[in-house]
């Protein structure tokens, strides 16, 4: 399929009008000194050159609180449906790795219609890095830039975007943008060579090694000091769960309306950091120890999801967490890094 | 269902069911045997486990007690949470969801021809009774059967009437033992791993099935290994908080298994590089 290109006024001229239709239209835009993904009114709030939203973009397929079902007190319950389609502009390569891993681990096995309805209906606007935020390390993640997941993927060369658009959802958008031409050589050259860069640069923090061989490294890392030296000052908050984007650990938990007599059963982002996340019912907890906390998540993203999604690692170099961790604990490669300069790998 | 769905079903939706029966066990202990509203049967095997739903107050995992060679299914409830108190007020006729059932099973297929040896400590008897029923309903396929039962108190022992009967085979072997001492128990006084050296049966040889505290499996697996019972013939059923059931949400994890999938029962050679399961 070929590759258009289109100038910034004509693509802000095509995100007005995706705005003015009936599709919900989620954008990247500035919150503060900082930028969040919300539902886009106006095309001008649109920012392309953020460097990292605060939460990543899985909160629309996997939402911080989601009903699952509607009840009656006592009786049976009903699935609640998603059938609201939403067009998402400006998902970071990184963030497009993370929702590729979300979709295997939500249909593979028991298929969750929640997620993955949400899933269809959403058309992925990607977009390559166009200012690196001051923790991420997606190159050493090989997550810098994504072949795959997207709708379209825009790359920014200057006055205007390159429009890759592999699916017919992406097709779909393209024909409404009026004055989309093929990509002249020159064009696709000129994303090589941003593409190219971010691969080298988005690289604040760098991994010792290639990420492939983290589950290795961490068959011989359980009993490390690193666990318990950086646990010391975990406050056990959970941020580092909340911002990243491959964490999917939930809750489940029942609301009842004031009428006492209808309901609804939801889901909630929960955390592996967080105190209580393995208490069974008697107060037994099977996590007690905050290290144990610290290193599951570490193994989690190393090791443990890995082996569920063919080896691929379930950190992608965000850095959301390093900026979130107010004990600077959280940050992989350190932890990784660190592991590394004591254990020797075969 | 919705287009979508490309026509699969709502995991987290349950099931209606009715309970038909329900006793209380001991003080703790409510016993229940419930069946489904669309009339069909319940499809399991022993060792697995279901989510048990009141809508407006939530769900726990709670363990299958009955064989599937029984009609409907039995579960024995502990009032510990705010989902099982509220399952102690309930009577015959109300009605309760359940998903599942969830998880790996008892190897009620490989341990044919072998003996049995099934150690329980507590509610651990709950599950293990499962299997205990569906081999005494399949009596051919197993070789001898002994039961060990640990309680902590006199008060809290279960199932009384149907371990005197189990007693009552010639077959079979029960032995009790209580933690603590009481006026109306001449039984036994002892954690149920003195019980273990007691065993008739070729322990290396047999099927041993572990089911109780988390503290429990520590000494029980010791007394084993100092029997030389093989860790492939060992097989242990593991509590944790399966939240979703579905292998999703995490809770239950124990390094990278998630115990309501590749459990709650495991192959105790399995759990040699699982350091979190016992």
């Amino acid at each position: 399929m070929s590759v258009s290109t289109v100038t910034k006024d004509q693509f802000k001229a095509f995100v007005s009008a995706l705005v003015g239709s009936d599709q919900k239209v989620v954008g990247v835009q500035a919150k503060g000194d900082k930028f969040a993904f919300g539902e886009l009114i106006d095309a001008d709030d649109l920012r392309l050159d953020y460097d990292v939203t605060i939460l990543p973009p899985k909160k629309y397929m996997l939402p911080q609180k989601e009903t699952l079902l509607q009840f009656e007190v006592g009786g049976a319950a009903q699935t609640v449906e998603k059938g609201v389609r939403k067009v998402l502009l400006g998902v970071h390569p990184y963030d497009m790795v993370a929702i590729n891993q979300m979709d295997e681990l939500f249909s593979q096995g028991e298929y969750d219609t929640h997620y993955m309805n949400r899933r269809k209906n959403t058309t992925i606007v990607a977009c390559d890095v166009v200012t690196p935020s001051e923790n991420v390390f997606a190159s050493s993640m090989n997550t810098a830039t994504c072949d795959k997941g997207f709708d379209i993927l825009l790359t920014d060369i200057g006055d205007s975007y390159v429009v890759d658009a592999p699916t017919d959802k992406g097709q779909a958008l393209v024909a409404m943008m009026d004055g989309a031409a093929e990509a002249t050589d020159a064009d696709l050259d000129k994303r090589k060579a941003v593409q190219e860069k971010n691969i080298a640069d988005l690289n604040k923090h760098e991994l010792e090694c290639k990420p492939s061989y983290l589950p290795k490294l961490l068959e011989k890392a359980y009993e490390h000091p690193v666990w318990e030296e950086k646990a010391r000052l975990c406050y056990s908050c959970g941020s580092c769960n909340q911002v990243c984007p491959t964490c999917y650990c939930f809750d489940v938990q029942d609301e009842v309306e004031w009428d006492l007599k209808s309901g609804c059963r939801y889901r909630a982002w929960d955390g592996c950091l967080l105190e209580n996340f393995a208490t069974v019912a008697g107060d037994h907890n099977f996590r007690k120890k905050r290290a144990d906390r610290f290193r599951h998540r570490l193994y989690r993203k190393g090791k443990y999801v890995p082996s569920k999604i063919g080896g691929q690692i379930a950190c992608v170099g965000c850095g959301r967490c390093v900026s979130a961790c107010t004990a600077h604990i959280a940050n992989p490669v350190d932890v990784y890094n660190t592991i590394l300069e004591t254990t020797e790998l075969s | 269902m919705c287009e979508c769905c490309n026509g699969k079903k709502d995991i987290y939706l349950p099931e209606m069911c009715t309970i038909t029966k329900r006793r209380m066990l001991n003080g703790t202990e409510l016993y229940m045997h419930i069946e489904k509203d669309s009339g069909e049967d319940f499809d399991y095997i022993p060792g697995q486990f279901v989510e048990v739903s009141i809508a407006g107050i939530g769900e726990a995992p709670i363990s299958i007690s009955s064989s599937p060679t029984q009609k409907g299914m039995e579960l024995v409830v502990r009032k510990v949470g705010s989902l099982t108190k509220v399952i102690h007020k309930m009577e015959v006729g109300d009605k309760l969801g359940i998903r599942g059932p969830y998880g790996s099973t008892y190897p009620v297929e490989s341990a044919k021809g072998r003996d049995l040896v099934f150690i329980c400590g507590g509610i651990g008897l709950v599950p293990q009774r499962s299997f205990i029923r569906y081999a005494l309903d399949n009596r051919a396929d197993y070789g001898n059967i002994t039961v060990l039962i640990g309680t902590k108190c006199h008060d809290m022992r279960l199932f009384r009437e149907e371990i005197a009967m189990w007693e009552e085979h010639d077959d079979m072997t029960v032995m009790e033992t209580i933690d603590e001492a009481h006026d109306c128990w001449n039984g036994n006084v002892g954690v149920v791993t003195t019980l273990i050296p007691k065993i008739e049966s070729d322990l290396p040889k047999s099927q041993v099935l572990i089911c109780g505290p988390p503290i429990m499996y520590k000494f029980v697996l010791m007394a084993l290994a100092e029997a030389d019972v093989p860790k492939d013939k060992i097989f242990v059923n593991l509590e944790r908080r399966m939240k979703c059931g579905v292998g999703k949400c995490g809770h239950c994890q124990m390094n990278e298994h998630y115990v309501c999938q590749d459990g709650p029962v495991f192959r105790y050679s399995d759990l040699a590089d699982v350091p979190e399961a016992i």
